[in-house]
C-alpha cells in the first residue's frame, strides 16, 4: 500500500517581488538578494525578524551560501535551505518552504533567487558548473549550454517536424508580452523575420533563441493561508507541486522531461486538468524547452508541439497565455532568478498585481521549472499549480 | 747549472729577455686554438673514447653571475695541441718519472729540428718518413743533435675542414707519419727527446697495421721520450735553431695534456723584426 | 564536405604572429583516464566489471549498479550521430579563433551519449560514425566523430588537422640524419610532404652507407649539429630555430654493456651526454622560440619527437647504462612536454624495442628496421598520439609493464 502523498492544503504564496534587472552590475549577489528581502519585508508589512525561514538560489553568491547570508543580512531563521537547481530552484524552493510551513517548522519563509552579472560572470560560473560539463562538454568549445540545446533543438526539429518559425512564434509572442513589463531589458518589438534572420549562435539556434544574462532578483513569501489573511496580504494558494531529477536517463537525447513522470499526480493534487489552466509560466531558457513543457505537462501529445503552436496564440490575451511578462527570453536571465521569474508573475496575475499585460479571469496558473545542464540534458524539472483565492 | 755559473746565467737570461723585446728572438705559437670544432682522435667504437673539447658557460655577466664570465671545460688529455707522456703507452707504463707531473721540468724546454715533408704529404696522405729521408735532410742541415724535438712538417695543419684533417675512408685514416725504422733510427742513433707532428697523432694514420703497431708511440714512450701532436705553424720555423717551450699541465698521474707550445726562433740578424 | 588541404600562403612578416591559445584544459582526475588511452591512439571508456555497463562521462561508480570496479577498456567507437550543431560563437579564445566549428552528439553502440568534434566528412544526423579519442592542442583527450567508412585521416580534414602534427607544408629538423634511423626519418618526412628537412649531422669525417644519397635529396639541407656541444646547438637554433615546425630528435648514443661490463663511467657519460643532455640542450635552444610559433597559421610549430627506447620504461640490465640514459631522457622529455603544452606543441616519445643496427647485433630477433621506426614517427605526426611503442618487443614490454612492472623488472633481470 503506497503512502498517501500529502497535498499542499493551507499553503499561500504572497508578496511577489522583482529587483529591477540590469545588464551588468558591479554589485555582488548579496546586494540583489538583500534588496529582494527588504521589498518582501516592506511589502508584507512585517519586521525582518518575522522571517523565520529562508530559501536561497544563486549562482554568484560564492564563496557564501544561504548560511553566510543569515549573518550578512541579520537573520536568525529556524529553517534554512540553499537550492542549487538553476531554473528549477523556484519550484523546488516553494515545495520545501510549503512543507516547512505545513509542518510548523517555519511560519514565514522568504524564497529569494538572485544573481549579479559582472562582465566576466558568465565565464566564471560556467568554469565551475559541473564535473561532466568540465570533462565532456567545455573541451569542445562551448562555454555554456548552447551546444547541448542546439543538439536538442536540431533533434527535435528533425524528429517531430518543428520549423524555426514555430519557435519564432513563441519568441515573438513573449516579446509582445515583455513590451508591457517594466523590468524587461528588451524594449523593442521582435518580428518573425528578425527572429528567423538573426545571426546564428550554434546551428540551429539563433540570437533570439538564447537568453541574455543579467543581474537581478525575484522573490516571494510562503506562509499559511491563515497568516496571509491575518496580514491582509493578497495571495495565491498552492494546490500542487512536483519535482523530478535525472528523469529518463536512457533517452539518447532529451526530448521529454521529468514532468511526464509526475504530471498526473500534479493535476490530481490540484483537482484540475490541463484544460483548466489559464496561464502557463514555462521555463524558457530556449524555445524548444517551452515546447517540451507544453507537451510534457499535458497540453498536447509528444511531438504535437509544432501543431499546438500553430493552432494557438501566446500573448497575454491569446488562446494560450504563455510567459505573460515576457519570460527570460525577453526580460533577461538574472541567473537563478530565471527559475523564480515565472512564479512571481503567476502570483501577480492571480492576485491582480500585474505590472504589465494581464490575463483576464486568471483562476489557475501552471508554473514550470527546469535546469542544470549537467552534461547533455537538463537534470532538474519541477512544476507547481497556483490558484487564485 | 752549478752555483759558480750563476752570474753568467743572469747575463744570459737578461740577454734573452732583451732579445725577445727587440725581436732578435721571435716567439712563434705552434698551438691550435682549443675549441669544440677541432677534431679529436677517434677510437674504434667498441673501446673507450677520448672526449672532444667542450665548454659549458658557468655565467656570462648574467643571472648566473652578474660581474663575470667563466666556463667549465671538459676534454680528454689528448685533445687539441697536446703532449704525450711516456706513461701514455703500455711500453712506458713501468718507467720512472713518466707522467706529466713527474717528468723532469728540464725536458720542457728543448731545441727542435723541423723536417719538411710538406710536398710529399700533399702528394700522398700516407707518406711515411724514412731513415733515408732523414739522412738526406741531415746532409743539408747537419746531424740531428741529441735530446731535441724532431718535428715532422707536413702543412697538415692548414687543412681547416675537419673531415679533410681526419681524412678517413672505408679502410681507416690516412695521415702522414714516421715509419718504424725512422723511429728506431731517431731513438737509437740520434737519442732524440721526442717526436712532433701536425696531424692528430705522432703515428701515421695507418700505423695500426705497422709492426709494431703505432711504432712512434711504442718506441718513443718505451724509451721514456715524448710526443707532440696537432702542432701548427711549423712552416714558420727554420730547419734548425729553434727551441720549444712545451710544458704539459701538471696533472696527477697524467698521460698527457693540451698545452701551449711556443717556439723560440732566432731572427735573421739582417732582418730582425719586433 | 571537406576541402582538400591546401598549401598555406606565405606569412606576411610585418603582421604580429598569433599567440597560441588552448582549448579548455581542466579535467577531473577520473576523466584523465581518457588521456591514457588517447596517448596511445585508443578510445578507452570505463566498463563496469560487475555488470558490464559502459560509462560516459567518466565517473567514480557504475551508473547502473554503483560498483566501483570500473575498468578502462578499449572501445570500437561505433555509434550513431544523433544530432549536430555548428558553433558560430564561443567564449573560449581557442574556439573563438576557429569558428565555425562542428560538433556532434553521438550515441555509441554501448548505449552512452557523448559530445564530440564532428568531422566535416560526416553526413547529417542520423548517420553511422566512428568515434576516436584524440589529443587536442592542450594535450587533453577529446572525442572525434568520423564517418564510419571511407577516407577519414584526421590530417586530411582542414579543421581536424589541428589535432595532428601533419608534416605537410612544414619544415622539419632531424637532429641526427646520419644514423640509419635518421636517414630513414629524413626520407619518410619528405614522403609525408614536408617542405624542407634540415638534416643535422656531426663528425664530418664519418661517411656511413646511405649518407651521401641523403645529402643529395631535394628539399634536404645539411646543417651541422652536435647535441653534445652547447655552442653547436645554440648556433643552429639562432640560425633557424624560428623556422622549425617539427623537431625530430634522433640523436642517440647506444652501447651494450651491463653495469659491471665496462669499468668506469665514461661510456655511461657519453650515453647521458647525447641521450639526456643532448635533449636538454635542444630543448633550451629550440623550445622557447617554437613556443612563440605554436599558433603561427596553418604551418606553425607543432611537434617535438624524441626517439627514446623501450628500455626507458624499465632498465634492461644487459644495456644497463644505456637504459638509464634513456630513462633520464624520458624524464626530461616529460618536462619538455609540460612546457610545450602551454603553447599547444605536442611532445611525442617513441619507445622502440631494439633496433636492427650494429650495436644490437647479438640480440635475437624480433628487431626493428630503421624504416619501421621512421614509419612509426611519421605515423605519430599524422595522427594524434603522444606515446608510441613500435614493434613487437615494445608492445610486449609495455603490456608486461602495465600489467605488473615488478614482474617485468624480474624478467628483464634474469
Amino acid at each position: 500500500m503506497a503512502n498517501r502523498i500529502a497535498g499542499y492544503d493551507g499553503v499561500a504564496v504572497a508578496v511577489p517581488v522583482t529587483v529591477p534587472y540590469e545588464r551588468f552590475s558591479i554589485r555582488g549577489a548579496h546586494w540583489f538578494i538583500a534588496s529582494a528581502l527588504k521589498q518582501l519585508v516592506d511589502g508584507a508589512g512585517i519586521s525582518k525578524d518575522e522571517i523565520d525561514g529562508l530559501c536561497v538560489a544563486s549562482f554568484t553568491l560564492a564563496p557564501d551560501s544561504a548560511v553566510g547570508l543569515t549573518q550578512h543580512l541579520g537573520l536568525s531563521p529556524r529553517w534554512l535551505d540553499h537550492v542549487p537547481m538553476g531554473g528549477a530552484s523556484g519550484i523546488v524552493s516553494l515545495r520545501r518552504a510549503a512543507r516547512a510551513v505545513q509542518a510548523g517548522d517555519a511560519e514565514i519563509v522568504a524564497c529569494i533567487a538572485g544573481d549579479t552579472n559582472h562582465v566576466d560572470s558568465f565565464r566564471q560560473s560556467t568554469a565551475s558548473f559541473s564535473m561532466f560539463a568540465q570533462d565532456a562538454v567545455y573541451p569542445y568549445g562551448a562555454g555554456g549550454p548552447n551546444t547541448s540545446f542546439a543538439f536538442l533543438t536540431a533533434y527535435y526539429m528533425r524528429t517531430y517536424g518543428a520549423k524555426p518559425a514555430d519557435f519564432g512564434k513563441l519568441c515573438v509572442a513573449q516579446r509582445t508580452n515583455a513590451l508591457q513589463f517594466p523590468h524587461a531589458l528588451f524594449k523593442k518589438p521582435l518580428t518573425l523575420d528578425e527572429y528567423l534572420t538573426a545571426r546564428l549562435v550554434a546551428d540551429p539556434l539563433r540570437l533570439f533563441d538564447c537568453v541574455m544574462p543579467c543581474a537581478g532578483a525575484d522573490a516571494f513569501l510562503v506562509m499559511s493561508e491563515d497568516r496571509a489573511r491575518q496580514l491582509g496580504l493578497p495571495h495565491a494558494r498552492l494546490t500542487g507541486a512536483i519535482e523530478r531529477h535525472n528523469a529518463f536517463p536512457d533517452d539518447p537525447v532529451q526530448d521529454r522531461g521529468g514532468w511526464v513522470m509526475d504530471r498526473d499526480r500534479l493535476y490530481e493534487s490540484a483537482g484540475i486538468g490541463p484544460e483548466d489552466i489559464d496561464l502557463f509560466e514555462a521555463y524558457d531558457d530556449y524555445p524548444v524547452i517551452c515546447v517540451l513543457q507544453i507537451e510534457d505537462l499535458g497540453f498536447c501529445g509528444k511531438g504535437e508541439g509544432p501543431d499546438f503552436i500553430r493552432r494557438h496564440s501566446f500573448e497575454a490575451n491569446g488562446s494560450f497565455p504563455l510567459n505573460t511578462s515576457g519570460g527570460q527570453l525577453s526580460i533577461g536571465q538574472a541567473g537563478a532568478a530565471g527559475g523564480t521569474l515565472g512564479l512571481v508573475e503567476a502570483i501577480r496575475q492571480l492576485t491582480g498585481q500585474t505590472l504589465g499585460a494581464r490575463v483576464e479571469n486568471a483562476r489557475h496558473a501552471l508554473v514550470s521549472g527546469y535546469g542544470m545542464i549537467n552534461f547533455d540534458r537538463g537534470l532538474c524539472s519541477g512544476a507547481a499549480i497556483l490558484a487564485a483565492t | 747549472m752549478k752555483p759558480q755559473d750563476s752570474a753568467p746565467g743572469m747575463e744570459i737570461l737578461a740577454g734573452f729577455t732583451s732579445a725577445l723585446a727587440t725581436g732578435a728572438i721571435r716567439i712563434v705559437d705552434l698551438t691550435q686554438t682549443l675549441g669544440p670544432d677541432f677534431p679529436t682522435i677517434v677510437m674504434p667504437p667498441e673501446i673507450g673514447q677520448s672526449r672532444a673539447f667542450r665548454m659549458e658557460e658557468i655565467s656570462r655577466y648574467d643571472e648566473r653571475g652578474g660581474a663575470w664570465y667563466w666556463n667549465n671545460l671538459s676534454f680528454g688529455e689528448h685533445t687539441g695541441t697536446h703532449f704525450d707522456a711516456p706513461i701514455h703507452w703500455v711500453s712506458g707504463r713501468d718507467l720512472p718519472n713518466s707522467s706529466t707531473d713527474t717528468i723532469p721540468v728540464a725536458d720542457f724546454i728543448a731545441p727542435a729540428v723541423v723536417i719538411d715533408c710538406s710536398r710529399e704529404s700533399a702528394a700522398d696522405a700516407d707518406f711515411l718518413l724514412t731513415p733515408d729521408f732523414i739522412k738526406i735532410w741531415e746532409a743539408a742541415h747537419g746531424k740531428i743533435p741529441p735530446r731535441c724535438w724532431v718535428l715532422m712538417r707536413t702543412d697538415w695543419s692548414k687543412k681547416s675542414d675537419p673531415a679533410a684533417y681526419q681524412n678517413f675512408d672505408e679502410v681507416g685514416q690516412h695521415t702522414p707519419g714516421p715509419d718504424p725504422d725512422a723511429v728506431r733510427f731517431l731513438l737509437n742513433e740520434r737519442d732524440v727527446l721526442g717526436f712532433g707532428t701536425e696531424t692528430i697523432g705522432t703515428d701515421a694514420g695507418q700505423a695500426a697495421h705497422f709492426l709494431p703497431p703505432y711504432p712512434c708511440h711504442y718506441y718513443m714512450h718505451g724509451a721514456g721520450r715524448y710526443g707532440l701532436q696537432c702542432l701548427t705553424n711549423l712552416d714558420l720555423l727554420p730547419p734548425t735553431g729553434s727551441s720549444l717551450i712545451a710544458p704539459p699541465l701538471k696533472i696527477q698521474q697524467g698521460s698527457g695534456s693540451p698545452l701551449r707550445v711556443l717556439a723560440l726562433v732566432p731572427s735573421n740578424p739582417a732582418r730582425s723584426r719586433p | 564536405m571537406s576541402e582538400t588541404i591546401k598549401r598555406p600562403k606565405r606569412k606576411n612578416p610585418i603582421l604580429k604572429t598569433r599567440a597560441p591559445t588552448l582549448p579548455p584544459d581542466r579535467r577531473s582526475r577520473i576523466a584523465l583516464g581518457l588521456v591514457r588511452g588517447a596517448a596511445l591512439g585508443n578510445l578507452e571508456l570505463q566498463c563496469c566489471a560487475a555488470c558490464g555497463a559502459v560509462q560516459y562521462p567518466p565517473r567514480e561508480a557504475c551508473v547502473r549498479c554503483l560498483s566501483a570496479e570500473l575498468e578502462w577498456t578499449v572501445m570500437s567507437g561505433r555509434g550513431e550521430l544523433v544530432s549536430e550543431t555548428t558553433l558560430r560563437h564561443s567564449q573560449e579564445l581557442f574556439f573563438r579563433e576557429r569558428v565555425p566549428w562542428r560538433l556532434g552528439l553521438v550515441r555509441l553502440a554501448e548505449g552512452v551519449s557523448l559530445v564530440a568534434h564532428l568531422d566535416a566528412r560526416c553526413g547529417p544526423a542520423p548517420s553511422a560514425v566512428t568515434v576516436e579519442a584524440a589529443l587536442d592542442r592542450a594535450g587533453q583527450a577529446v572525442l572525434i566523430a568520423k564517418p564510419a567508412s571511407g577516407e577519414t585521416a584526421l590530417a586530411d580534414e582542414p579543421k581536424l588537422r589541428d589535432f595532428t602534427s601533419d608534416p605537410r607544408f612544414r619544415k622539419v629538423l632531424v637532429t641526427d640524419a646520419k644514423s640509419p634511423v635518421g636517414q630513414a626519418v629524413v626520407k619518410a618526412a619528405l614522403e609525408a610532404g614536408a617542405d624542407l628537412v634540415w638534416a643535422g649531422h656531426c663528425e664530418p669525417w664519418k661517411n656511413p652507407p646511405g649518407w651521401p644519397a641523403i645529402a643529395e635529396l631535394p628539399k634536404v639541407t645539411l646543417v651541422p649539429l652536435d647535441v653534445t656541444d652547447t655552442k653547436s646547438v645554440n648556433e643552429l637554433a639562432a640560425e633557424l630555430g624560428f623556422k622549425v615546425d617539427i623537431v625530430i630528435n634522433t640523436s642517440e648514443h647506444h652501447r651494450t654493456f651491463g653495469l659491471f661490463g665496462r669499468t668506469g663511467v665514461e661510456t655511461a657519460r657519453a650515453e647521458m651526454e647525447t641521450n639526456c643532455f643532448g635533449l636538454l640542450r635542444l630543448a633550451q635552444a629550440f623550445g622557447p622560440v617554437m613556443q612563440s610559433r605554436g599558433a603561427d597559421g596553418d604551418a606553425g610549430a607543432v611537434a617535438w619527437i624524441n626517439l627514446l627506447s623501450i628500455y626507458a620504461l624499465s632498465n634492461f640490465p644487459q644495456h644497463a647504462t644505456y637504459s638509464a640514459s634513456m630513462a633520464a631522457a624520458l624524464s626530461v622529455a616529460q618536462a619538455l612536454r609540460a612546457e610545450m603544452r602551454t603553447a599547444g606543441i605536442r611532445v611525442v616519445n617513441i619507445f622502440p624495442g631494439p633496433i636492427d643496427d650494429e650495436w644490437n647485433q647479438l640480440l635475437l630477433p624480433p628487431k626493428l628496421a630503421p624504416s619501421a621506426v621512421a614509419r612509426a614517427i611519421v605515423g605519430a605526426l599524422k595522427g594524434s598520439v603522444e606515446d608510441v611503442y613500435p614493434g613487437d618487443i615494445a608492445q610486449d614490454w609495455l603490456a608486461r609493464f602495465r600489467d605488473n612492472p615488478k614482474a617485468l623488472e624480474r624478467e628483464l633481470g634474469r
